[in-house]
């Protein structure tokens, strides 16, 4: 397609690997259709960089439906780019004019490091899960719809934090890398079912205690983490972590060691 | 570490003692400004609250600034150390980062707080104890007052103060509620407009006060 492609100029975040030193480098990317996904460009540039001999650029992505989670960059900015509510892989380039400058870098955190160009090391997130965020009860069967009853407003909730991928944008968003939102959303996710109450206060101190061993910086309600977040979180699920937390520092007692009667 | 200690550690914890403080000295700044206010009643009436405070109940005064001493150095130690915590949260800074939805309130937060610090020991400093005012006189409050807003560069820096005040209440008071988790979930939780309301209302009773003496409305 040569008419209507657009021509633009990025500036890419290259670092050939862990703990080496990287820097911006400027691509043309020329004759991009509008109708490419952003990953599709990344697509098109790295094939001109193998053609041409050089390294292309690396970059996180699989399912590109917006629903895994693996792709993410900041875009200009912002990260996932302009759109609200989009994964990278979703947003398209029709959202850019002829002769843009994009500047596209890694997610920066302490607790992210980058381990080639755009691709970070997520792993602070699993290890935050393991710490807390599941439930332990064998679930067995699937048992009868309404033997669990729910109202409406905790389903809901507990629904909407479900949403969070694990994408990384609100740490990558937020002006302390933070971890809040994405820890925040777990614990309400879990939190607010009946089958997260057994360990509901547990894990509220459980999954705080390794997102600050991780070397994410704290909460200062900017709000960038909610207006980044291509699921929608809301920092109301924040509210629901520093609820559960205050109650499980409050009630926090040893577990006996030894064996109960019987 | 103790339970206490634990709660401290925790980044959590930290911004739970400032959400808590910082009720604290909203409630105080309140107070502080009504009685204030006190300054358009007249001089008799003003040195009098003044006296009620400084000697009628001061075992009750001592109870209160005790309360705020402590509830200033936590607010400010826990400020301090989880600002350290997030710079080095992010070792390597974007070439590019543009702020989406925050607020000026809250990116000056950390400014501000620094200034309303050296503010307030300035304040008690000049109001209380007397030592940097050029006149003191324990017993006349309201003329302290006079005196004490006489120049302008002193009047101009309590004004600063309460600009950085109402930005910080305005961001503050909005935060303190979601990270003691007492705000109810909304379709907009970027709304506080109680927060601006009480950020206009006490930062605005302040100035009233340096105003007035500069504007010559109290003699």
């Amino acid at each position: 397609m040569s008419a209507g492609g657009l021509n633009l100029t990025l500036h890419v975040w290259r670092q050939s690997g862990p703990n080496k030193a990287g820097k911006i480098v400027d691509y043309p990317a020329t004759n991009i259709s509008p109708e490419m996904s952003f990953l599709e460009m990344l697509d098109t540039v790295n094939e001109g960089l193998i053609t041409s001999g050089q390294d292309p650029i690396a970059f996180d992505h699989d399912c590109r439906e917006g629903i895994c989670g693996s792709c993410g960059v900041m875009i200009n900015g912002a990260a996932h780019g302009p759109m609200k509510q989009t994964t990278a892989c979703q947003l398209h380039m029709r959202t850019f004019k002829n002769g843009d400058e994009i500047w596209i870098e890694p997610w920066r955190a302490g607790a992210f490091p980058v381990i080639k160009d755009l691709v970070v090391d997520r792993g602070a997130f699993d290890r935050i899960i393991q710490a807390g965020g599941f439930i332990s009860a064998p679930t067995g069967s699937p048992q009868d719809a309404n033997s669990l009853p729910i109202s409406k407003l905790d389903a809901d909730d507990a629904m909407d934090a479900a949403a969070c991928i694990g994408c990384g944008a609100c740490v990558a968003a937020c002006p302390n890398a933070s971890a809040s939102l994405f820890t925040a959303a777990k614990i309400t996710h879990l939190g607010r079912l009946p089958q997260g109450q057994p360990e509901r206060y547990r894990r509220a101190l459980a999954m705080v205690t390794q997102m600050d061993i991780e070397g994410f910086g704290g909460c200062t309600l900017f709000g960038e983490c909610q207006e980044a977040c291509p699921k929608g979180i809301s920092i109301d699920t924040i509210v629901q972590m520093n609820r559960d937390y205050i109650v499980a520092a409050a009630s926090e007692r040893e577990e006996k060691v030894e064996m109960g009667a019987g | 570490m103790g339970r206490l200690g634990k709660f401290w550690d925790s980044s959590v914890g930290k911004k739970i003692v400032m959400g808590a403080t910082g009720v604290i000295l909203v409630g105080f700044l309140i107070i502080h400004m009504a009685g204030n206010l006190q300054l358009f009643l007249g001089a008799e009436r003003f040195n009098a609250y003044s006296k009620l405070l400084k000697h009628d109940i001061i075992e009750l005064t001592w109870i209160v600034r005790l309360t705020l001493l402590v509830s200033v150095v936590l607010h400010a130690v826990a400020a301090y150390q989880l600002t350290m915590r997030n710079k080095a949260a992010r070792p390597e800074p974007y070439a590019k980062r543009v702020p989406q939805v925050s607020t000026y309130a809250s990116q000056t937060m950390r400014y501000g707080g620094v200034y309303l610090l050296l503010f307030i020991v300035y304040h008690i400093g000049h109001f209380t104890t007397g030592t940097f005012h050029p006149a003191f006189s324990e017993s006349g409050t309201f003329g302290n007052v006079l005196i004490g807003f006489s120049t302008w560069p002193i009047a101009l820096f309590y004004l600063g103060a309460m600009g950085f005040l109402s930005l910080h209440l305005y961001h503050g008071i909005w935060a303190a509620f979601r990270t003691l988790g007492l705000a109810r979930p909304s379709g907009d939780p970027l709304k506080r407009q109680i927060a601006l309301v009480l950020a206009i209302v006490v930062a605005g009773g302040f100035s009233l006060v340096p105003l007035a003496v500069k504007l010559g409305l109290v003699h």
